[in-house]
């Protein structure tokens, strides 16, 4: 399953990024951030379309060889951007889990947003976010 | 076998590499479709399904049809693109049922069976249909039949399922590089480098392979795409591009090129190994010039080559992103580059890579990436020798919660070793930003409101930050204060005064954003204030208004936010006038600071910058925000006199309590709003009793000597009660008492003279004295009514307009102050606790004289000693008091009455000049230490005598008992003259004709209740003879107008003046007017009893025609005291008329 998530304000910061194993956080956070390339790319690219058909996923961004590792990316209405770095070694996952697992990482990102004591654009630090990240990654022992 | 080695020459150019199907079966059959087949197939467009979430795409697709052959099906593991069978078709004719399960079954199932072997899953059977034959064997079974026993044979379930796209899986795994559109992702070459498990390759074998891959895919792009072509789709490139660069600087790494020494043995042996695992070129390249495969050997081989070669890949990378506007990816290749300076000793060049990296990061406030490329920062920096810029970058790093204790230890140590050096050049300052070393959380004055008098201390105490992991010790902190003489001019406005009620005197600093800069578009929010500017003559508003008190915050450059890490921008100011703190050591977290200042100049002091010095390192605040400033005023020395007792601003002050250093504000504000405050209480003096006044002395910026003394002048009716245990208390600015001393108070005639306990300057004296005004007869004339008054009292000079009112005195005070050369004129008003009215009250010829006494105050008083004089020299009058107590309390509001006799023996004064004196002392004291001098009332009563006595009857008609409503009833008017002529008949009506003397006067019968109906002549006039017992009787007819019992009319008397007065009509039109109780309208509109108008014959006839501006017979009312009216108050009983359907009854 994914190995990395990042939810990225509007403005490009992150609100939440999480990835595992802990020790290569750094090479996450800056993969995640070359990813920004090209979601901004695609969302520019197709921003219209994108939003004439209400579709929100942006599908694979970017192979990463050495880990095997493919970044999804998906962007919400409000230009929220999720990024998913997925252990492509498991080739069991399909465009429509993926897919999925972006839906599930915006309806709890919406959670999130219900919060009257979150101030949009902080970073997020929900437990039930963080629960539901954790489902989505893997355990590594 | 390869594509090329094929004979076919390809249909479409481009199609270089094609994909291998191979045929099995009836070959012949194969051969006779394989013409249409080939041309037919590529016009076909199909969809390619691709993986990766990419959108599918419809292709063209050619493909290499050979003869099936074992040997084509590649071995375990080895999964060569070019060669690799893609798809496996069967042909076979046979469409009769026998031959099938005799040959062609056998003949599928060996080739299925060859196909599982080798795990090829991708396969077609085809069967042809043959029209010919079809029409032939018409009694064969139909094809279909085979149809569907091949079907029940080979395709099982799943691989029926699998045989559906199988065409589309073969054109899939057909990647064709050539189509431009093609989007070209490294994860194809990676997943055939990585896909064959089991594989064990050396070290950087794959790399190598990886790297070639891709270059020679770029190659062929690049030999089949003009330069524009490859210029529009760098997008799809670049990501090759990037990864080779990347594999070669892997490759780079492992073969120790990288490393300062250069290889060792070690890394020349692996990368012996790997130049042996390349294998010799491949024969098509090995003549040119420039292949991948000479590069990669090229750059294995040397250092200078390698750096050559891996410094070209990482320019065209970092240049291609920049170009399609991927910077992030730029900036991450670029920090490559840099960490490969680095290792080759060249900071310098390293440098800029980072700073663009760890700017891209810092706008976009990507935390992790920012402390690594910091960290990396650090290292350049140290090794360019940029001091300032280290020491920035290790401050920075030192506050950096991301790195561990020890990390952050290192940084600061770094910093404080510097620091402890000894400088070479004395005075050099390093000067770096505050805000990574300590944050300025709050700040709060002493006194709260940071407004301090000239000379007094102000205390600073701000809350600072430490950002550093262990205690620093800052030699001195410093905070620049930039001084503006200001005049105080804006402080008295609102505005001002919302500014300053923080509520704890707390100036709250917001928190920086250091920790995690967030992107440069988050602007500080709009801090909005309404503003007022009140004329400061009537306090009228002016303007009013929002201000935006951070629009410098906001409306700055964006460009300028970004560079946080130049340390340029910080400049030190140099001012006059500072704070200092010495000698303080930092712990992490908040520390306390107290600045202590003492106040020199007036005006304004706003704080500017905060600098802390540790050894040649200062960090510097440049601007310390929100503003903060703090306020020196000087001040005029002052005296306040006021009432004491029950003062408005006393109690003001005690219900309110406002912060002692506020009411000094308000003392020498102009504000109008406490200039009216102040006014209020100015009534609230008391005359004739003992009062308490308040002194205050503001000494502002005058120091009080020993000796100085208030000269008071004294003023007539006022006295200065000296008291022996008066005392004086000084208190400090901030009302906190600080001595008290006796007072010593020195009169004399003319001067009062008090002398002052000494006292430093901005501080406050006060000290209370008694006063006491004396009652002034003139003042307390009082008001009479005018019962027995001919004049009223109406010009008499008094302030009273309404009878609620006390009557008030002023009492001017001068005093002589020991700060000015002026004298400053106090106005004390004294109000007049009572209201006085006499009344002559008469029983036939027995006269009384009342006095009411009203207390208008808020206090109860005990009256005493009440006495009534006649001033004037009638001996023989007598006044007997019907009073039977001394002592009498007068509560507040309430009133009392004091009725005397008249008694004479002679003949009585026309006029009655009386004094009212009554004691009078608060009730609630005691003792009162002083006599107080009782409250006097004069008066005079004129004309008391009674003269004529009325008395009115009715009489029912005659032969009735009772009068009735609507019959007529008699009324019978007696006048009667009580005493001969006196001195007071001496006027104009009064005739004489032998010897007998006669007045005129004239009656008139109104009855204002409307109860009679006045019939004939409702007045008359009379010639009286002035003699004791003459009377006159008028007899009238009146008729009551309702049943019950009736009061009787009114019988009024006046005195018939001849027209031949000096005075014109006009004037005592006003007389009469004035005297409204006698409701006089003869001029004209007396309507309602027209028939009376004719009766007055002569008179009125003459009257009406002189109307106009021709002098006419005056009336004048008889003064009350000389006509009594002994029928008053009596009544008639009236009952109704007997044929009177309708009763009226009027309830009044």
């Amino acid at each position: 399953m994914a190995v990395c998530i990042a939810v990225i304000a509007k403005e490009n910061y992150p609100l939440y990024i999480r990835s595992t194993p802990t020790e290569n956080e750094l090479k996450f956070h800056y993969m995640v951030h070359t990813s920004l390339d090209v979601v901004d790319e695609k969302i520019s690219a197709m921003g219209k379309a994108l939003v004439d058909q209400r579709e929100l996923y942006l599908g694979l961004l970017y192979p990463t060889e050495d880990y095997k590792l493919c970044r999804y990316g998906y962007v919400t209405n409000s230009k929220v951007k999720f990024v998913m770095v997925v252990d492509s070694s498991n080739t069991a996952l399909r465009d429509n889990e993926i897919r999925s697992m972006f839906r599930k990482l915006h309806n709890s990102y919406t959670d999130v947003m219900c919060n009257p004591f979150y101030n949009p654009g902080d970073r997020i630090q929900s437990r039930a976010f963080d629960n539901m990240v954790t489902s989505m990654m893997i355990q590594v022992c | 076998m390869d594509a090329s080695e094929e004979p076919l020459p390809p249909v479409i150019y481009t199609m270089e590499n094609k994909p291998i199907v191979t045929c099995a079966g009836d070959q012949n059959l194969f051969t006779s479709v394989y013409p249409t087949l080939s041309q037919q197939l590529p016009r076909e467009p199909m969809e390619w399904r691709r993986s990766y979430g990419r959108a599918p795409k419809m292709i063209h697709l050619e493909s290499n049809f050979v003869q099936f052959k074992e040997e084509l099906l590649p071995k375990e593991g080895n999964k060569a693109l070019l060669t690799f069978p893609f798809l496996h078709i069967y042909w076979t004719e046979c469409c009769d049922t026998e031959v099938y399960k005799a040959t062609v079954k056998d003949d599928l199932t060996k080739w299925q069976n060859v196909l599982k072997a080798h795990s090829s899953v991708d396969w077609l059977i085809v069967i042809v249909e043959n029209d010919a034959k079809k029409k032939n064997k018409t009694n064969i079974l139909p094809r279909t039949s085979i149809v569907d026993k091949i079907r029940n044979d080979f395709c099982n379930k799943q691989s029926d399922r699998r045989s559906l796209p199988l065409f589309s899986r073969c054109c899939s795994s057909s990647r064709t590089p050539w189509c431009s559109t093609t989007n070209w992702t490294p994860s194809s070459l990676s997943m055939w480098s990585t896909s064959g498990p089991g594989v064990s390759v050396p070290p950087g074998a794959l790399d190598c392979w990886v790297f070639l891959s891709c270059l020679e895919v770029l190659q062929r792009i690049e030999g089949c795409c003009d330069r524009a072509q490859i210029d529009s789709n760098i997008a799809h490139t670049v990501g090759l591009w990037s990864y080779a660069t990347e594999k070669l600087k892997s490759l780079g790494y492992l073969c120790g090129l990288v490393s300062e020494k250069g290889p060792n043995s070690e890394d020349l042996n692996r990368t012996v190994d790997l130049l042996a695992g390349l294998g010799a070129e491949r024969p098509e390249t090995a003549n040119t010039a420039q292949s991948p495969y000479k590069k990669l050997k090229e750059a294995l081989s040397s250092v200078e080559a390698f750096e050559k070669h891996y410094l070209d890949l990482s320019h065209a990378t970092i240049e291609m992103y920049t170009s399609i506007g991927r910077i992030r990816s730029a900036k991450f290749v670029g920090k490559d580059l840099a960490e490969f300076y680095m290792r080759k000793k060249a900071p310098q060049k390293a440098e800029i890579y980072l700073q663009g990296a760890l700017k891209n990061y810092l706008a976009e406030g990507w935390a992790l990436p920012i402390t690594h490329t910091r960290k990396q920062l650090a290292e350049c920096q140290k090794h360019l020798g940029q001091i300032e810029n280290y020491l920035q970058t290790s401050s920075l790093l030192a506050s950096d919660h991301h790195l561990t204790e020890e990390e952050r230890k290192h940084f600061c140590q770094e910093i404080l070793d510097f620091a402890s050096q000894p400088s070479d050049s004395p005075g050099h300052k390093i000067v770096l930003p505050m805000h990574s070393f300590a944050q300025l959380r709050d700040l709060h004055f002493d006194p709260s409101n940071a407004v301090v008098h000239v000379g007094g201390v102000l205390c600073v105490e701000i809350t600072m930050y430490s950002q550093m992991p262990v205690p620093v010790h800052v030699e001195q902190i410093v905070v620049n204060v930039h001084f503006s003489i200001e005049k105080n001019s804006y402080r008295k406005t609102a505005e001002w005064l919302t500014k300053h009620k923080t509520s704890n005197g707390i100036i709250n600093f917001p928190p920086e954003t250091a920790p995690f800069p967030v992107s440069q578009n988050s602007l500080p929010a709009l801090e909005l204030y309404e503003m007022f500017e009140r004329s400061p003559s009537d306090n009228s508003l002016n303007t009013t208004g929002i201000i935006c008190r951070n629009v410098h915050m906001l409306l700055r450059r964006q460009e300028s936010s970004s560079s946080l890490e130049m340390p340029s921008g910080v400049a030190l100011e140099e001012g006059a006038h500072v704070l200092r703190c010495s000698h303080v050591t930092l712990e992490p977290g908040a520390n306390q600071i107290t600045f202590r200042t003492q106040a020199k100049e007036p005006g304004t002091y706003t704080l500017r910058q905060l600098c802390a010095s540790v050894g040649s390192v200062w960090f510097v605040l440049p601007h310390i925000y929100p503003i903060v400033q703090y306020d020196v005023y000087s001040q005029e020395p002052q005296l306040h006199v006021e009432p004491l007792a029950e003062d408005f601003w006393a109690q003001m002050c005690r219900d309110f309590p406002l912060p002692a250093s506020k009411q000094s504000v308000l003392q020498f504000s102009s504000d109008p709003v406490y200039w009216s405050w102040r006014q209020t209480p100015q009534d609230s003096l008391l005359a004739g009793i003992p009062q308490r006044v308040k002194f205050t002395v503001t000494t502002g910026h005058y120091t009080i000597k020993n000796g100085d003394s208030l000269q008071l002048s004294n003023a007539e009716a006022m006295l200065i009660l000296c008291q022996a245990e008066s005392r004086a208390v000084v208190y400090s600015n901030t009302r906190e008492q600080s001595s008290e001393a006796a007072l010593r108070i020195q009169s004399s005639d003319k001067v009062t003279s008090i002398s002052l306990p000494v006292a430093p300057a901005y501080h406050v004296i006060e000290f209370e004295l008694e006063v006491l005004s004396l009652p002034s007869a003139p003042a307390l004339g009082g008001e009479s009514d005018m019962l027995g008054m001919a004049e009223p009292h109406r010009k008499h000079k008094d302030k009273q307009r309404t009878g609620r009112c006390m009557v008030t005195t002023d009492h001017k005070v001068s005093i002589d102050c020991p700060w000015s050369i002026y004298s400053t004129v106090i106005a004390l008003t004294f109000s007049v606790p009572f209201r006085t009215t006499h009344s002559l009250l008469s029983s036939g010829t027995r006269k009384y004289v009342q006095v009411c006494v009203q207390n208008l105050s808020e206090l109860d008083f005990q009256l005493s000693d009440s006495y009534l004089v006649d001033t004037g020299d009638s001996t023989d009058l007598q006044l007997v008091p019907l009073n039977t107590q001394s002592q009498q309390p007068i509560y507040s509001k309430q009133s009392v009455f004091f009725v005397w006799e008249l008694k004479w023996t002679e003949e009585p004064p026309p006029s009655l000049h009386c004094r009212f004196s009554v004691g009078f002392s608060p009730a609630s004291e005691e003792q009162l230490s002083i006599s107080l001098k009782p409250y006097t009332y004069e008066f005079k009563v004129e004309n008391f005598f009674t003269l004529y006595n009325v008395k009115a009857e009715i009489f029912p008609p005659s032969g009735m008992e009772y009068c009735r409503t609507g019959s007529l009833c008699s009324l019978e008017v007696l006048i009667t003259r009580l005493s001969d002529l006196l001195e007071v008949d001496k006027d104009e009506a009064l005739t004489e004709s032998d010897e007998h003397f006669s007045t005129k006067l004239m009656y008139e019968v109104v009855d204002n209740s409307s109860n009679w109906a006045v019939c004939g002549k409702s007045c008359g006039v009379i010639s009286m003879p002035v003699a004791a017992r003459a009377t006159h009787r008028v007899h009238m007819e009146v008729m009551p107008l309702f049943a019950g019992y009736l009061p009787l009319p009114d019988v009024r008397l006046f005195k018939y003046l001849p027209h031949h007065s000096a005075h014109s009509s006009q004037l005592d039109a006003d007389s009469w007017i004035e005297n409204d109780s006698l409701s006089v309208d003869k001029h004209g509109d007396d309507q309602p009893d027209s028939s009376s108008l004719k009766s007055r014959g002569s008179v009125h006839s003459a009257c009406s025609s002189e109307h106009k501006g021709l002098p006419m017979p005056r009336l004048q009312a008889l003064p009350a005291g000389q006509v009594f009216n002994s029928s008053s108050g009596t009544q008639v009983l009236v009952i109704p008329s007997q044929d009177d359907h309708v009763l009226e009854v009027s309830v009044t």
